[in-house]
């Protein structure tokens, strides 16, 4: 039978080596015990766990590669997805929505030529739409990270994210 | 290295008779006062004490939570017994100049009573006076990072007497007839649970603190692991031995990582000083304690789930029996307790039995610590015996309500328990009374609700949480949590019809009965409580006759406009100095004019 080679050429063969000595410390018994810290290491290092690599953990820990996204996909703290640096949330509560949050959203993905929820080509942000955070009275409400901005301009968009984008880079 | 019990004994002598420095002042490192930046604090005292060549005679240093999170970032000098509040960075400097050199109390950031007097320390504040402090004993009084407070305060001396002078059985006797029992929110007795895993014939066996604390609101156990981690590992290695177990394996949620660093620094230092590992005080007796870390998922509380996600699978409960106590961790007994539990244990073994089966009620001994917050005065860490009433945690304790609102609900227990009204404010809180109410202890969230609260919007907000955190495995629970949420949503959309409220009824009594673990056996708990005491609330969501629009009172409202500027879809017409009206058609019930409006003139829906 011919047995399937996994194409890993996608991922830094550096990070990859880092990855495969922190899974070689669990040699032993207890080897397929170590999912959950050995996925923990590979999203740190990864920032994401895409299937490939997925399918890596499984071969290099002797596991079904449907185990492993089992747990993947039964954990809030593993991602599937890429994740940018700062997480830009535009509030689509009622208030928010009427007060033109919409146009707030489009202008956001418009500035860093991304999609909903998925991550703009620098790494730099990840731009999302969130239910109602109960700051109505700031409407419209934009969040990046913890920081709440309200009241927000088309305008002031274009600064919020230059400031969070300077931030990330010194 | 401490070798014998002797040691263990020398060595505290020896720090019992060290000299203190004339002043000690000691900063909260709690969570809620990090935050607020209490870090900062100690650095400016430690650097300006050392650069005025103060560090000779007063010591700076770092605690555990003061519990008063309310009124962080707090510091207390002593041995002067001044507690201070509220600080910014600037009142470092006053401190250092008044208090610290010339021995004068300042006295503007003193704690202030409701009767407008200021509260010198802990003995002057209504806060503290009614607790009692078992589990929490240690908290801001030792630093976390220092083995040698704990020692100090009679830490590893339970552990100590135990496995060196004590039988496996004489302990677990001890622990059975404390009456201690389980403070993760079942309340299963705590010796029985032992007993049961000693009983249980295996080559290996393992001791498990739960440290998986999910309940939204609650954070009893993250302080205690903040603060005072060495009770913990105490605790666990007095398990061990009783049950008959070398390995110990703590399960921390992935949100504490950073919480739990003291936690990380205890169990090196112990096993430095030879209170964990091989032979430990020179008996035969070897235990060693490994840390694992969650990945973010509620039902991992569950003891058979927590046992899974260590094994590196999906955290799914399994039904009992068999119990952990007989097949666990890698198949073999293992003994879960949560946090909490473990840090009564030593206090209980020191003291004894008879002193901690004095405290509390009937059958409930020892005391509870709560998590008060919400629509409450003072915010933070309550613990009281049980038996204590909800009247006197809200009122005498926790401030009452502020801005003189009304009492209408306080839920305990978190998604899993219930609300407690009015008419039950002066029943004495034990796991039985609480049961009884239709609510359950849990891990001891208590979170106050003022009479604006919607209580129908609560229980969504708590089916939402669980529908969201069911873990899949069984249907009742995966399936039934969302359409209990969906029906919630209905009604609250005003699409509702009052058939939907007795499909609420029996749709809980159903996910109740048939869930597989105690997720989906107490999710419907919100729900049924709330049904119960505010049906009329339901009522009105179900008939349609709820108003959903802000209203002005015409007899308050004196024209200042601010209402209509901050109105985000414009609806609030009105010349200055005369009655603004709310045109109900088009509010969308955000309440952003009732919080701008200056004399309450806005009504709320």
């Amino acid at each position: 039978m011919k047995k399937a080679v996994l194409d890993m050429s996608q991922f830094d063969q550096n990070k990859l080596n880092e990855l495969d000595a922190f899974i070689e410390q669990y040699e032993g018994e207890n080897k397929k015990e170590s999912l959950i810290p050995v996925l923990y290491q590979a999203q740190k290092i990864f920032g994401y766990l895409p299937h490939n690599l997925q399918r890596h953990i499984a071969l290099k820990l002797a596991l079904p590669s449907a185990h492993v996204n089992g747990v993947v996909t039964f954990y809030s703290y593993f991602s599937e997805k890429p994740v940018g640096k700062n997480t830009l949330s535009v509030c689509m509560g009622t208030a928010c929505f009427v007060k033109g949050a919409d146009k707030l959203l489009d202008k956001a993905l418009g500035i860093t030529q991304s999609k909903r929820n998925e991550i703009t080509e620098d790494g730099q942000f990840t731009i999302k739409d969130v239910r109602c955070i109960g700051a109505c009275g700031l409407a419209p409400v934009v969040t990046v990270n913890d920081k709440v901005y309200g009241k927000v301009s088309e305008k002031e968009i274009d600064d919020i994210i230059a400031k969070h984008q300077e931030e990330t880079h010194d | 290295m401490i070798r014998s019990y002797d040691d263990l004994q020398n060595r505290r002598a020896t720090l019992q008779t060290q000299k203190p420095k004339r002043l000690e002042v000691i900063v909260c490192a709690g969570t809620s006062c990090l935050s607020s930046d209490s870090d900062i604090i100690l650095d400016m005292l430690q650097k300006d004490v050392l650069d005025r060549g103060l560090d000779i005679e007063v010591e700076v240093v770092k605690s555990g939570c003061f519990l008063f999170c309310g009124q962080g970032p707090m510091l207390k000098v002593m041995p002067d017994d001044v507690i201070y509040v509220q600080l910014t960075l600037k009142d470092v400097n006053r401190i250092i100049e008044e208090h610290i050199i010339k021995g004068n109390i300042v006295t503007d950031l003193l704690y202030e009573r409701d009767d407008k007097k200021r509260a010198k320390n802990e003995s002057d504040t209504p806060y503290y006076k009614k607790q009692r402090r078992i589990a929490l004993r240690n908290l801001g009084i030792i630093n976390p990072d220092s083995l040698d407070d704990y020692l100090e305060y009679n830490g590893y001396e339970a552990m100590a007497r135990a496995i060196t002078k004590m039988t496996p059985e004489d302990v677990i006797e001890v622990v059975k007839t404390s009456g201690l029992r389980g403070r993760g929110g079942g309340g299963f007795p705590t010796g029985l649970k032992w007993k049961f895993t000693r009983a249980t014939k295996s080559d290996e066996k393992y001791v498990i603190c739960n440290a998986d604390e999910g309940d939204p609101g609650a954070f009893m156990d993250r302080s205690i692991m903040e603060g005072d981690p060495h009770s913990i590992i105490e605790a666990m290695i007095i398990n061990g031995y009783a049950v008959g177990a070398n390995n110990g394996l703590i399960y921390i949620r992935a949100e504490y990582e950073i919480a739990a660093k003291p936690l990380f620094k205890a169990l090196i230092d112990a096993r430095e000083a030879g209170l964990l590992g091989k032979e430990i005080l020179g008996t035969d007796f070897s235990f060693d304690i490994e840390v694992k870390l969650g990945a973010g998922a509620f039902v991992c509380g569950e003891e058979t789930a927590l046992i899974h996600s260590m094994e590196g699978k999906r955290g799914e409960p399994t039904t009992k029996p068999p119990f952990p106590s007989e097949v666990g961790f890698r198949g073999k007994p293992s003994n879960v307790n949560n946090v909490e539990t473990y840090a009564n244990i030593p206090p209980i073994l020191v003291h004894g039995a008879d002193w901690f089966n004095k405290i509390g009620t009937k059958n409930s001994k020892g005391t509870k610590v709560f998590a008060l917050a919400g629509n409450i005065e003072n915010i933070g860490l309550v613990e009281v015996p049980m038996g204590t009433t909800f009247r006197e945690i809200i009122y005498d304790i926790g401030g009452g309500i502020p801005n003189g609102k009304k009492f209408k609900a306080v839920q305990i227990g978190g998604p899993s328990g219930g609300v407690v009204t009015e008419k039950d404010l002066d029943m004495e809180i034990d796991y039985d009374s609480l049961q009884q109410a239709g609510s359950m202890m849990g891990s001891g969230g208590m979170i106050v609700m003022d009479e604006d609260t919607d209580i129908v919007e609560i229980a969504k907000f708590y089916l939402d949480f669980t529908q969201d955190e069911s873990c899949g495995k069984c249907t009742p629970c995966r399936i039934g949590t969302k359409r209990l949420y969906e029906i919630l949503e209905k009604l609250t959309n005003m699409e509702g019809t009052p058939h939907d409220l007795e499909l609420l009824e029996t749709l809980s009594e159903n996910v109740k009965n048939a869930s597989l673990c105690g997720l989906g056996q107490s999710a419907p708990n919100p729900v049924l409580s709330t049904l119960k005491h505010f049906r009329d609330e339901y009522e009105d969501y179900a008939y349609r006759r709820k108003r959903t629009a802000y209203v002005v009172d015409g007899q308050k409202c004196i024209g200042c406009t601010k209402c209509a500027r901050v109105c985000p879809v414009d609806c609030i017409a009105g010349k200055p100095r005369e009655v603004h009206v709310i045109t109900e058609s088009d509010c969308i019930a955000c309440g952003a004019c009732y919080d701008a409006c200056p004399v309450d003139a806005i009504i709320k829906p």
